[in-house]
């Protein structure tokens, strides 16, 4: 029986379209829809799966960030977490926190919560790190299972499927170990009203970085964040000869 | 009786809470005035039978609809973060 630490990060919503703030500092997020990162719903669903097939105890929904990521930990309470501790940074510091304080403040919390099992999202859809499942490993010094497409429990550990560049890899890791979800591990459930109200009467533990004593200072600085080119629009050519002329010019033959 | 009254509304409160988030333009909207309507069509329905029918119809739509959210995230999802095909 073991306990499983499941990271969740709010970010925007995937079916948003993203626009820089004029100013060049960043994204516009007021007034934005937010949602749980797709890769950590995965997350949260494997270890929910865990919890029904009696290989796990207790499912612990962690997110780090400001006020409104109670959000996120609500609906993984709805979708079958035991309890969530929220670890919130002011907003001003959380523009600036990386995965290397996240990962830190995860590992601590493990440690804290006697974990067996971390499963984290592979990646955030918002700044793409993929970072945080490793350097959670580093730090704890657990084995580490990324990209993780199947998780099998087997007599001393887990068989992980990974999916890599072109393939499935096999591996067989020992417990504690720190997994990240990629995309076709599972599918999520839905979190439904009725949970989210039930999920309102679970515990919700918050920390701050602090308390964990895990320095959040920022170790970057943001110079400017700009749009990703525009594709230039195309043009339609007569025939051929046309067509030859023009890749000619373009000195592409 | 009153225990299918239950039912149908919270399956109601379901749809339309699912509702919240269709696609399209005045997805929301559109989607849960058909609900509305659908439900209105059947208001008057007195047959347990029927009743039972009917709340086993829209849980299959329920169902559907979760379907359809999750594989338009999935798909955009995997569109953005496969390279090779």
């Amino acid at each position: 029986m073991a306990r499983v630490l499941v990271g969740v990060k709010r970010v925007i919503d995937y079916a948003v379209k993203v626009r820089v703030k004029p100013d060049k500092t960043g994204v516009v997020t007021q007034g934005v829809k937010h949602s749980m990162n797709p890769f950590d719903e995965i997350a949260v669903e494997e270890a929910v799966k865990l919890k029904e097939k009696k290989l796990a105890e207790e499912v612990i929904a962690v997110s780090v960030g400001p006020a409104q990521s109670q959000e996120v930990i609500r609906t993984a309470l709805a979708m079958g977490a035991d309890r969530g501790v929220h670890v919130e940074i002011p907003a001003a510091e959380y523009e600036l926190l990386q995965p290397i304080h996240v990962s830190k403040i995860l590992a601590k919390l493990a440690l804290d919560e006697k974990a067996d099992l971390v499963i984290l999202g592979k990646q955030a859809i918002d700044d793409d790190a993929n970072q945080t499942a490793q350097m959670t490993a580093a730090v704890l010094d657990w084995p580490q299972g990324t990209f993780c497409n199947k998780i099998e429990k087997t007599d001393a550990g887990l068989t992980i499927t990974r999916e890599i560049d072109g393939g499935l890899e096999t591996i067989k890791t020992k417990t504690p170990a720190v997994l990240s979800a990629d995309l076709r591990l599972n599918t999520p459930r839905y979190a439904t009203l009725p949970n989210i109200m039930k999920a309102k009467k679970k515990p919700l533990k918050k920390v701050t970085a602090k308390d964990l004593g895990v320095d959040t200072s920022p170790r970057i600085e943001v110079i400017s964040v700009e749009d990703p080119p525009v594709r230039q629009a195309g043009a339609t050519v007569a025939d051929v000869d046309a067509l030859v002329a023009k890749l000619k010019e373009g000195g592409h033959i | 009786m009153s225990q299918l009254r239950s039912k149908v509304i919270s399956l109601y409160k379901h749809l339309q809470y699912l509702g919240r988030e269709y696609p399209g333009l005045n997805g929301p909207q559109k989607f849960r005035k058909q609900i509305h309507d659908a439900f209105m069509n059947h208001k008057d329905e007195q047959d347990p039978k029927k009743i039972v029918a009917l709340l086993a119809q829209g849980r299959y739509l329920a169902k559907e609809v979760e379907a359809l959210y999750s594989l338009k995230k999935y798909r955009s999802v995997k569109q953005r973060y496969s390279y090779n095909d």
